[in-house]
This record gives C-alpha cells, sequence and structure tokens, in this order.
C-alpha cells in the first residue's frame, strides 16, 4: 500500500487541500476525590450531592492539591514520553459562569506539570507519530441545566473541582482517521496507567479541535478554527469534515477563514460559529495566590517511573516476539489493557501445551462477538479468561471438536460455567475410539447399500451424506478426522 | 470584683484560673458595656445570649488548664464563624451564616474562649477608617467622630473601649496596625503563614494574614500563642516550630539590633510622628539595645505594588460573590443582568473601585506592566529586608504618617486614604511580623503608635522589644466614656 493513496485530501477542481488537525484533549483523572477537595467523583450521583464547601466557593474556603492526582498527571506525562516539570504553577483563569462557583478556574497557564512528549499512532500505511505539546491540571466546572424549568437555570456542581488533565497535541493531524487513532491511543495509555477510564459516554474524554486547511504541499499553516467540546470519535470526526470543507469552501470564493470558536451539532452536522477571535474572553490568567508553585522531586517522580506499567506499545512487541502473534493481532489484543489482561490471562491458563494461535481466534472471533452483541465490556465477559482457556484446551487435545466447542461456549455464557463439566454432563466429549466409529459407520453402509454403491460408482458427492450421517449417529460427538479417514478406507 | 472590663486578658484569665472570677461574671460585664457602648457601633452581629449559655455552661465543669478559660472575646466580622452571620461588612453577605469555623477561632474557642459576638470592619477589610462597612461609620473610643482607622476598626474600637477584653483582626496592608496606632492599643501582623487562612473571608491571598489586638504586649503574645498553627487545610501555612510567645515573654532586650530605616522619614511627615520615632529611639536604647541606621531602598514603591497586587487578587476572590449560590441576590432579566445588579447593589463604592483597578491591572496587555512589575518590586522591597536583617534584630518605625482624624475627612480622597498604609505595607508585602504599640500622643491628644517589624518567623523577639519598650513607655489611653450616658 503506497502511501499517497491513503492521503485524506480534499479535492476541488483543480486544488487539492491538506487539513490541519490539532487536539486539546480533556481527560477526566480517575480519583476518587476532586483535585483540590475530598469530595467524591463518582459518575450519575444525585445532582449537588458531591460538593463539598470549597467545590461550591463558600468565603474563606481554600483549595488544597490532591497529591494523588498529581501523580496520576505525572504518570500520564511518562506514558506520553514526555518532560515532566519539576515545578509548575497553578492559575486562575477567570471568567463568570452559574456552574463556576469561585468565577474562576484553577488551570495551569505558563508552567504546566508535563512538557512535549508523543504518541506513536499504527496506521494502515505504517506508523506515525503525533507531538505532544504539553499537559496540565485543571478544575473541572459544574453543570448548568437549562431544560428543568421554562425560567430557571439549575446548577449541578457534582462536577465543580474534578481534576481535568488537558492534553495539548501539536498540529500533526492530518486526517479524521488519524485523530480517531490518535484519540484511541490516547485512550489506550491512559487506561493502562489507570489514569482516566476513557469513557466518552460518561464525558471522561472530550476534545476541543483544531482545524485549519493549506494547499497541499504548502509549508504556512492556515487559520484554525477551534471547535469545542466535541464527545465521541465519530463526532470529531464528523466536525472535521464539515469544518475542513467548510474552510475549503471560503478559500474557493476567494473568502478568508475567520479565527473562531465553532459548536458541533450533531442533530445537523454542522458547525457554527460561537464566538469571534474579537470576542474571545480575557481570562486575566495568574498564579493562584492560594497555592503554592507545586514542585516534584526527581526521586517522586523516578518512584512513578518505576511503577509504571507495560505500556501497549511495549506490549505489543512482547505478543509478536514471545507469541509469535502476528502486528495485526497483536495490535488487536493491546489496544486496551482489559483485552490484553485477558489475553496474558488465557495463555497463563492454558499452561504449558498451549495453542497460541487458536486462543487468539476464539478471543477476538467468538468471544469479541458475544461483547458486541450483549454491548458488554471485555471486563464484564461472561465467560472468564480461565475457562476460555480450559475450552481451548479441550479443543487443542482432541476432547472436543471445533463445532462441539461452539455448543460448549453457548453453555458457558450462562454463569461462566466450567467447560470441562459441561462436556462431561451433556456428554459432549469427542468419540475418538476407531473401533467405536467404524463399527457405527459399518452400521451406516449396511443401512444405505444403495448409496455406497452409487458413491464407488463415481457420485463422490455422496460422502458428505456418510459423514453427516456418522455424525448424526454420534450426536455430533465422533471425531470428524477419523470419520473421514475410517469412511474413505471404507468405501473403496 | 468591680471594673471588670478595665482587666487585661492575662489578669482576667488569672482571675479566673483563681476562682475569684466566673466567666459568668466576665461575661456580664463585657456584654453590659456592650450594650451601653451601641454609639461606638463596634458590633455588627451580638452574640451575647449564647454567650451567657456558653459561660454558664464553662462555671459549671470550668477547664482551667486552657490557655483562654471562660474569657468571652468578640471578633471581626472577617472570621467566619459556625452558625453566627458572617458579613465581611457587606451587603453582598449580609444574610450569610457560614456552616463552618475558621481556624483561627476554632483555636480560640479550643482554649476556652466564647464568642460575644461579630466586630465591624471595612466592607471586605478594604479600608483604613473602617467607613466602607455597609453596617456604618465606627466610633473611636478616643474621641467622638474620630475614625478608629481599618479595616479592623470595630476590633479596635472595642478592645480600647474594653468591650471585649481582647480581639483579632485581619491585616493585608495594615488593617490590624493602623487602627491600634489609632486607638492607642497593641496588634501583631504575624508572619505570613503563621496563622491559618482558613475560613477568614479572603481580600487579598497572599497577604492577608489574622492576628491579635489587644491593651497590653503579653496579652497580644498569649493569643497569638493560641491563634498561631500549621493548618493543613491552607495550603499556605506553614509547619515552623512555634514559640510560647506568653511564657517566652521577657523585656530583657540588651544588645538586640535596631535598625532605623531612613526612607521612612517621608516628605510630609508631622513633626510630631518625626519626634515620636526619635522618642521611640532613645526607649530601645534604654532598654540596652543598639539602634542602627539602614536602608530600605525600594520602600517608595511599596504602596504603588500594593495598590495593583491586593486588589487584583481582590479582583478574583470576590468574583465568587454573583447572587449564585448566598449571599445578596438582586433580580435580573437574565444571568449578566442578575450578575450586574447583583454586584452593583451588593458592593459598596471602595469595593468596586478596587475591583476595578485589579481587573485593569490583570487584563491582557496591561499584566506585564501592572501585576508583573509590582510582584518583581515585591521581590525587591522582600530583598531590602533580607539584606537588613543581616545586620540587624528588628526594625523600629512609625505605625502611621498621622494619628486618627475625623470621620468624613478623607472619604473622598482615595490616595491620601491610601496614603495611611505607608509604613505598614512593606511588611505584609515582604510577608514579615510587625506589631504596632501606642507609644505617645500628638497634640489634640490622639494616640500615636510604633511599629517593630521583625524577621520572619521571629514574633518573639518583636513581642519582647515591644514588651520591654511598653515598660518604658508606660501608655496610658485617654478613654472617657464619652459615649457611655
Amino acid at each position: 500500500m503506497s502511501k499517497k493513496n491513503l492521503e485524506y485530501l480534499i479535492n476541488r477542481k483543480d486544488n487539492q487541500y491538506e487539513v490541519v488537525i490539532g487536539l486539546e484533549v480533556h481527560a477526566q483523572v480517575l480519583s476518587e476525590s476532586k483535585l483540590f477537595s475530598d469530595s467524591a467523583t463518582k459518575f450519575g450521583a444525585d445532582p449537588n450531592t458531591q460538593v463539598s464547601l470549597v467545590d461550591a466557593a463558600f468565603p474563606g474556603m481554600l483549595p488544597v492539591i490532591n497529591e494523588f492526582c498529581v501523580k496520576q498527571a505525572i504518570k500520564t506525562g511518562i506514558g506520553l514520553n514526555a518532560k515532566i516539570n519539576k515545578r509548575s504553577v497553578f492559575d486562575r483563569k477567570n471568567y463568570f459562569y452559574a456552574d463556576l462557583p469561585q468565577g474562576y478556574q484553577i488551570s495551569q497557564f505558563k508552567d504546566p506539570i508535563v512538557g512535549e512528549g508523543k504518541v506513536i499512532l499504527d496506521m494502515p500505511d505504517g506508523q506515525k507519530e503525533v507531538g505532544i505539546e504539553r499537559l496540565h491540571l485543571e478544575q473541572d466546572a459544574g453543570k448548568s441545566i437549562h431544560d428543568l424549568d421554562p425560567q430557571n437555570t439549575f446548577v449541578d456542581l457534582n462536577r465543580s473541582g474534578v481534576a481535568l488533565m488537558e492534553i495539548v497535541s501539536k498540529p500533526d493531524l492530518r486526517s479524521p482517521d488519524e485523530v480517531s487513532a490518535y484519540i484511541k491511543k490516547l485512550r489506550s495509555i491512559m487506561r493502562y496507567l489507570g489514569t482516566c477510564d476513557g469513557n466518552m459516554q460518561e464525558g471522561s474524554l472530550r476534545a476541543d479541535v483544531n482545524v485549519s486547511v493549506r494547499a497541499k504541499g504548502s509549508k504556512e499553516f492556515g487559520t484554525r478554527c477551534e471547535i469545542k467540546n466535541v464527545n465521541s470519535i465519530k463526532f470529531m470526526q464528523m466536525a472535521i469534515e464539515y469544518e475542513a470543507n467548510r474552510q475549503v469552501d471560503l478559500i474557493e470564493e476567494g473568502k478568508s477563514i475567520d479565527q473562531e470558536t465553532r459548536l458541533f451539532d450533531t442533530k445537523k452536522n454542522e458547525t457554527r460559529s460561537m464566538r469571534s477571535k474579537e470576542d474571545a474572553h480575557d481570562y486575566r490568567y495568574f498564579p493562584d495566590p492560594d497555592l503554592l508553585p507545586l514542585e516534584v522531586s526527581d526521586e517522586f517522580v523516578k518512584e512513578l517511573k518505576n511503577n509504571i506499567p507495560e505500556m501497549p506499545d511495549d506490549k505489543k512487541k512482547r505478543f509478536i516476539d514471545e507469541f509469535k502473534l502476528s502486528p495485526y493481532e497483536a495490535t488487536i489484543l493491546v489496544s486496551d489493557i482489559d483485552t490484553a489482561k485477558y489475553f496474558e490471562e488465557v495463555v497463563f491458563k492454558m499452561g504449558k501445551n498451549k495453542d497460541m494461535k487458536l486462543a487468539v481466534n476464539w478471543i477476538t472471533g467468538e468471544l469479541f462477538a458475544v461483547l458486541n452483541n450483549k454491548n458488554l465490556e471485555i471486563s464484564q465477559s461472561p465467560v472468564s479468561a480461565k475457562n476460555l482457556a480450559i475450552l481451548v484446551n479441550l479443543i487443542k487435545n482432541g476432547t472436543i471438536s471445533g463445532k462441539i466447542a461452539k455448543t460448549v461456549f453457548e453453555l458457558m455464557l450462562d454463569g461462566d460455567k466450567d467447560p470441562q463439566k459441561i462436556v462431561e454432563e451433556k456428554g459432549l466429549k469427542q468419540q475418538s475410539d476407531p473401533k467405536a466409529i467404524e463399527a457405527l459407520i459399518d452400521k451406516i453402509i449396511n443401512d444405505n447399500r444403495e448409496k455406497a454403491i452409487e458413491y464407488k460408482q463415481g457420485k463422490e458427492k455422496l460422502f458428505g451424506f456418510f459423514v453427516g450421517q456418522a455424525m448424526k449417529a454420534s450426536g455430533g460427538k465422533a471425531n470428524p478426522q477419523l470419520i473421514n479417514e475410517i469412511l474413505k478406507k471404507k468405501l473403496q | 470584683m468591680s471594673d471588670i472590663t478595665k482587666q487585661s486578658l492575662t489578669e482576667l484569665v488569672k482571675n479566673i484560673k483563681d476562682k475569684k472570677l466566673s466567666s459568668t461574671e466576665v461575661a456580664k460585664a463585657f456584654i453590659d458595656r456592650s450594650e451601653k457602648s451601641k454609639e461606638l457601633n463596634a458590633y455588627i452581629t451580638e452574640d451575647f445570649t449564647s454567650a451567657l449559655d456558653k459561660a454558664k455552661k464553662f462555671d459549671q465543669k470550668p477547664n482551667l488548664d486552657l490557655k483562654l478559660p471562660g474569657i468571652p472575646m468578640a471578633v471581626k466580622d472577617l472570621f467566619c464563624t459556625k452558625d453566627v452571620k458572617t458579613t465581611a461588612g457587606s451587603k453582598i453577605l449580609n444574610n450569610f451564616v457560614p456552616t463552618y469555623e475558621s481556624t483561627v477561632t476554632d483555636n480560640i474557642w479550643r482554649e476556652g474562649a466564647i464568642l460575644l459576638g461579630k466586630l465591624n470592619c471595612d466592607e471586605f477589610a478594604m479600608g483604613s477608617s473602617n467607613e466602607t462597612s455597609f453596617f456604618g461609620n465606627v466610633q473611636n473610643p478616643i474621641d467622638k467622630d474620630l475614625v478608629p482607622g481599618g479595616s479592623s476598626g470595630g476590633s479596635a474600637s472595642a478592645v480600647a473601649g474594653q468591650l471585649t477584653p481582647i480581639t483579632i483582626g485581619t491585616d493585608t496592608g495594615g488593617s490590624i496596625r493602623q487602627p491600634a496606632s489609632f486607638t492607642g492599643t497593641v496588634g501583631l501582623k504575624p508572619t505570613y503563614g503563621s496563622c491559618s487562612r482558613y475560613g477568614i473571608v479572603a481580600f487579598a491571598s497572599s497577604l492577608d494574614q489574622a492576628g491579635p489586638m489587644s491593651q497590653n504586649v503579653k496579652d497580644c503574645a498569649l493569643l497569638q500563642e493560641v491563634i498561631s498553627s500549621y493548618d493543613p487545610k491552607d495550603s499556605t501555612s506553614i509547619d515552623f516550630k512555634r514559640n510560647q510567645y506568653s511564657k517566652e515573654l521577657t523585656n530583657n532586650i540588651k544588645g538586640k539590633k535596631i535598625g532605623i530605616p531612613k526612607e521612612y522619614r517621608v516628605d510630609g511627615m508631622p513633626k510630631e510622628i518625626e519626634d515620636l520615632w526619635q522618642k521611640g529611639i532613645e526607649y530601645v536604647k534604654d532598654c540596652g539595645a543598639e539602634t542602627i541606621d539602614i536602608s530600605l531602598p525600594h520602600t517608595s514603591y511599596a504602596l504603588p505594588a500594593y495598590y495593583i497586587v491586593a486588589p487584583a487578587e481582590a479582583s478574583s476572590n470576590l468574583a465568587r460573590y454573583d447572587g449564585v449560590k448566598y449571599g445578596f441576590r438582586a433580580k435580573g432579566e437574565n444571568l449578566i443582568d442578575m450578575y450586574e445588579k447583583t454586584r452593583s447593589e451588593g458592593f459598596g463604592t471602595e469595593v468596586q473601585r478596587r475591583i476595578m483597578i485589579g481587573t485593569y491591572v490583570l487584563s491582557s496587555g496591561y499584566y506585564d506592566a501592572y501585576y508583573l512589575k509590582a510582584q518583581k518590586v515585591r521581590k525587591l522591597i522582600k530583598n531590602d529586608f533580607d539584606e537588613a536583617y543581616k545586620k540587624v534584630d528588628a526594625i523600629l518605625t512609625p505605625s502611621t504618617p498621622s494619628s486618627a482624624f475625623k470621620i468624613g475627612e478623607k472619604t473622598n480622597d482615595p490616595v491620601s486614604m491610601y496614603l495611611n498604609d505607608i509604613f505598614t505595607v512593606p511588611v505584609n508585602l515582604a510577608g514579615l511580623p510587625g506589631i504596632s504599640i501606642p507609644a505617645g500622643y500628638d497634640s489634640k491628644g490622639y494616640p500615636l503608635g510604633l511599629q517593630i517589624i521583625g524577621k520572619a518567623f521571629d514574633e518573639q523577639s518583636i513581642l519582647n522589644i515591644a514588651f520591654a519598650m511598653e515598660e518604658k513607655i508606660n501608655f496610658r489611653n485617654k478613654i472617657t466614656d464619652w459615649w457611655i450616658k
């Protein structure tokens, strides 16, 4: 596959345009309590039940940094191969809104906790490196609810003060597919580290998307527009497509692009202007005098570094080297930490005499299909890794056929039953005794003499009939390979 | 025992411990005098009934090991007090009752003291005369229609007028020391980080400090011992070894080196202040200390730097008073309209002025020229002190450039009002401890104070120097009880 074919370009008459995309991802830090208070952060709690005096900005209340959130941010920085800044500063970003109780958001403006880094994307045409500009810690705002009352807006402060990591990429992305791969990779990295659950439905991961276009081959960046707060990969892709085409159309019409903030309307599939550069807020950033600069020691960072788990890129390499998986298989299995964990447990439980290919096929085939149908995460799998390993081993050692295995698998789904027991209870063990099969086949040939003669006369299609009969007679348990061998002998 | 209210805190503590006085007797005496002193307008909220109940409860089972056993005390209305209205002198918090207690007041109640009520102050502690309070002027017990200073004007008036045996104020640019100076009382601004800011309505976070205001230095030392504590709830609280300030208090300051900064001899300073300062120099010498001329070259930049940094922080700190969550809310057509009306009607003129100054200096395009520059000046001022403290143990200056002025005299001249803070502001900018003690009178008989500035965390030294000077000065406040009919 040549790289050229995969290039994402927008074509107009004689002109081709390249799309330049940079993302500001807001990832909710996985933490029991908020960034500057000890309130809980559980998703879906009743409104205003997870709000402390600090979160609601009562007079005289002061923020105190949650060390765990700092660790989470540093770990993420390590996962992004980024520079960890030993000194960072919390600033106040001042603006008025009903769901911003302090009247300012505590964020990091000039001195973020994490500096430049990079992530590697596996694209169909090879690997692509995306630069990370920075990662900083900040508070989330509350939620304004406008549709509960005709006159009033309600405010839920449960989210107020929850820790977010804002991960800013360099403008290195060039297509909706790369954006998708980038988000998935970030999500994967953070889930490996346990620093963000990556749950986009619950808003744990959302992004501001910066889009600009330029004539193919141009080195200059075009004027960019920022599409605010897009909360699914699909919407990001749709928004980019729409926005890139809109900008190209403007250029083609000889018009200029205004630098502005836009909103993506998911119902109409279009972006709309929210505010222009002239209307941009003056946030009056200044260092928060309630907080001292955040200083972390080399030892602190080293300790965290030492406890970083194996990351997806390394794991993939190991799966290829150690388990002889294809790069494609390895990529699928490492993409999510829980899948990788599941796979490794299956490998472990299979013991010495294992069939890696078979295990991979069962996980990516039958198991994924079930999870997909039932809309479950692998962590909620109805079949445990242990039992799947037993099942694979039963196939491998010839106790059951692949076909029977599918029946057994169906039965395992109900309460994670032990496949060994299912096989025994239902008597599904494969019939592998050649004498018994021979007897069975003799009887079938005897009962179908005419068909046997026809076969011998050249009607070879009838072989399948005899296999079917033999299988049926054995209740599907006869070893298909033995049936084939014996039948061939007997019908000669 | 008569004249309970004339007793110092130290005497009251001793008499209660010796069982010569009950908490109820003491509380009653101060409540009675407070009731008779409404004209001073020192209180915003009285909590007398509850105070008497607590005093009776204390007497039923007195714990005499505490440092402030059954001592009634009114506090500045900037400290959040659980279940007792806390206004910060503002209409915008007129109906605000905290569900929590500030660390400083909590420390006080835990040592056995009892809340008498909440004392008047300038709105959000922004003022030098207590004239910006939504709850009206406070009268100085020294003379009718005289300001008590600010922003802890109610606190100063209540201590000088003996409405409370002792009190606490807060000091952002001089708000403890200047009113102490104007009322002939003692006021200590501790080192930044000594007293927790948790539960104190914020004015300028990097400058605010709570501190004691008292009749004498010993009382001041005792209360400082109680209120100073390391508090994990305040990220700027500092974990250092705190002295037992009252126990370690000594008048032996022989050999101490006291710096006299030439830059504090400002243009147009009244001769009375100059003379007072000179007298102060003689006093410390009499005590066996040595005075050394020093230079704090950036002093003249302190006031402008302060009036950038403090409003900048205030403009952000006061953003939370938006009518959404608590406090005053005006009706509005929509959210923005509600904000504008709430904040226009809820904040007084001075607060609005400072919010606007603060918003301006933080605006993009102006930040570097104002805020950043002011922070650099602040660093230079800190360096001046660091340099001086290589040669001296403490610094002696006047507390204020004048004595108390008349109510209304400076209300239309904010700059002249701001000049009141000229000697106190550098101390806040550098985060150092400073104490003002009464040292004499001007020609009108109004008290004048001297300020002793210490090294960071060395409250003990300036308390000792103040204690030694106090003996020599032998100041007596001329309170005539003019307001009691």
